[in-house]
């Protein structure tokens, strides 16, 4: 019986072979014939002409001409919407490096309590935004020139001339029922998310899930869309330069300061008022060690960030035709490696070991300072902007956490808040002025106090001392509210016993037998 | 019957069995256990700061064997996990009162 049963599968697997050998044999045929058509275009030359220009060959010529210009700039807006597009999925993609990377960094216990906060701040936070931040940030950007160019966004609310808060495209409706508006939001929402993101970082394993989610549409709603507006919607910041004549007024190009700094300064906060994680000081003061759970996906969760952070700087040029993005990523990326090895040998030789989660800091610290400057420095300047950076973030962990008793488990503050506020300044010290004409509608190019720009270097510390005043008041109250009327930090024996079992009601990881033991129901 | 009850590293097990099979043994239990001796846990560092690991992973080998093959088994699971340097565990021996083989109901050492 079993020798018959043997036999049956040795023919089989003959048969089966047979048959592979067959269907190869047929699609190599197919192929060879294929090639030889040659009625397709292999080398692209031939696709794109002017059949595919949609011109009525009998109309005027003078109508012909505006018909053929009319196709041009389609194309040409429609490049900046793909542009943007690509931009705004490639950043929201930084969601899961951020899950991942937080989630490695901390206890086993409190894995799925991360990644839940990490998940729902993009529910949260975009609702928030949805109806209320784009409104308040972008409400009197003026018209949108990469997309089509109308002025729905045209509503700033002003004191003596000083822009504070927007206020049009509440829930994207009325005349925001727009291509352009869609695109842009689509864009825009996406870096919201990212700094919302950053406290999950340096508030995790003691903070109440139901305090997390109202700080999500405070984040997303008020906080971060109020300061986005002063430097990206057309606000006072943004106006130092044509209203004070200070260089092109508070240069920030993809957010140090607006998306990053704003995140980290905000984690401080929630820091301060959280107080340290149970066992992470002793009586003396010393930090004690709390590994993280996981350091092989806080690594993958790192190198997910740069590959999203591609987007986040590049497409932040708002136009596909604005070749200056290939300096923005070249530099991103010279940053990210510049920080990374800084960091490593920085560690290294403090403490023997090129430390893992200190290397992913620094490289994502690299990020975060090159993200204001990226796009007016050269690429020995975004080196320089990126070692320091490296070397920034490991000084910044040790001096939050030994002198001054903060308990940030991932180093959000360090690699966000610090380094946001380095990159702000950066801007006001690097910018070579070989770009940024009309910045701010200020013309000429942006030039830091090494080419001799001090006044876009006082702007630049007049935005770096705002981000600073208003991230650190507006949280500081906000959480202190917040933990007087519901509290924000969860009992003691939840956080003992893990916020997965307390909180979210089931472990993150189910695969010890003993746990599927589910005992007499 | 005696039980040879050995704390190895966990990088010695291949060469462990290896050793137990070379001398046939009639059958073996493996756990994932943690412990110190007088090591008293390993350095490790997190962000900067050191901290110790006390109980460190080892893997504990249990066998069951008749009291004339004790001294090779011994032997065998020595010359296998020694590596001289500290943490290369510990063997107890000790009495086994009764074994049943549950498939066949066999008893004492019939049973191992």
């Amino acid at each position: 019986m079993g020798e018959c049963r043997i036999e049956t599968h040795v023919q089989s697997r003959r048969r089966l072979y047979r048959a592979i050998l067959a269907s190869a044999i047929i699609l190599v045929v197919i192929f060879c014939v294929g090639s030889l058509a040659m009625a397709g275009d292999p080398s692209g030359a031939r696709t794109g002409n002017s059949s595919d220009v949609k011109i009525d060959s009998k109309a005027k010529p003078s109508d012909q001409g505006s018909a053929l210009l009319d196709e041009v700039g389609h194309t040409r807006i429609s490049l900046n919407f793909v542009w943007l597009f690509l931009g705004a999925i490639l950043v929201f993609f930084m969601q899961a490096g951020f899950a991942l990377l937080e989630t490695g960094l901390c206890q086993k216990k409190n894995a799925l309590h991360v990644m839940m906060t990490n998940f729902m701040i993009f529910g949260i936070a975009v609702i928030g935004f949805y109806i209320l931040g784009f409104a308040i940030m972008f409400g009197g950007f003026g018209p949108l020139v990469n997309f089509g160019g109308k002025a729905i966004l045209s509503k700033e609310v002003t004191v003596g001339g000083w822009g504070l808060i927007g206020g049009q495209g509440f829930a994207l409706g009325g005349a925001s029922y727009d291509v352009g508006i869609f695109i842009f939001f689509l864009f825009e929402v996406v870096f919201m998310d990212t700094a919302a993101t950053i406290p999950t970082g340096a508030m995790a394993e003691r903070w109440k899930f139901s305090a997390f989610c109202v700080y999500g549409l405070f984040m997303g709603a008020i906080a971060y869309p109020i300061f986005g507006n002063w430097v990206w919607g057309g606000g006072w910041l943004a106006q130092l330069g044509t209203k004070a004549g200070l260089g092109h007024g508070f240069v920030d190009f993809a957010g140090s300061t607006v998306v990053h700094a704003m995140g980290g300064l905000a984690g401080l906060m929630g820091i301060l008022v959280l107080g340290p994680r149970f066992g992470k000081f002793k009586k003396n003061g010393t930090p004690r060690a709390i590994p993280g759970h996981n350091i092989p996906i806080a690594i993958v969760g790192t190198i997910i960030l740069v590959f999203g952070w591609f987007g986040f700087n590049s497409a932040s040029t708002l136009n596909a035709g604005d070749l200056r993005f290939a300096i923005v990523a070249t530099n991103t990326l010279l940053a990210s490696c510049f920080g990374a090895v800084a960091a490593m040998l920085f560690m290294w030789r403090k403490t023997g070991h090129p430390d893992p989660s200190m290397s992913a800091n620094g490289c994502l610290a690299g990020l975060v300072a090159i993200t204001a400057p990226c796009a007016f420095v050269s690429s020995w300047e975004a080196a320089i902007i990126g070692t320091i950076a490296g070397v920034l973030v490991c000084v910044a962990v040790f001096t939050l956490e030994r002198r001054f008793k903060i308990d940030d488990p991932v180093g959000a503050v360090a690699v966000h808040g610090i380094n946001g506020l380095w990159g702000g300044l950066a801007v006001g010290i690097f910018a070579d002025g070989t770009y940024g004409a009309g910045w701010n509608g200020v013309p000429g190019t942006v030039r830091g106090a090494l080419y001799g720009g001090w006044s876009q270097f006082a702007a630049q510390l007049i935005g770096v001392a705002t981000v600073i005043v208003f991230a650190c008041t507006a949280f500081y109250l906000f959480f202190r509210i917040q933990d007087r009327i519901q509290g924000i930090r969860v009992a003691p024996e939840a956080e003992v016993g893990g916020l997965d079992d307390a909180e979210m009601g089931v472990p993150a990881y189910t695969e010890e037998v003993s746990d599927l033991y589910i005992g007499v129901q | 019957m005696k039980k040879v009850e050995a704390i190895i590293r966990p990088d010695r097990l291949d060469a462990v069995m290896d050793g137990l099979t070379g001398i046939g043994y009639p059958g073996v239990t493996i756990t994932e256990v943690r412990g110190h001796g007088k090591q008293r846990g390993i350095k490790h560092q997190w962000r900067g700061n050191e901290y110790t690991v006390a109980l460190i992973p080892k893997i504990k080998v249990e066998v069951v064997v008749l009291d004339e093959d004790v001294p090779r088994t011994i032997d065998v699971v020595v010359r296998a996990s020694r590596t001289g340097n500290i943490g290369d565990g510990k063997i107890f021996v000790t009495e086994v009162e009764e074994a049943v083989r549950v498939r066949t109901g066999d008893n004492g050492f019939n049973a191992i």
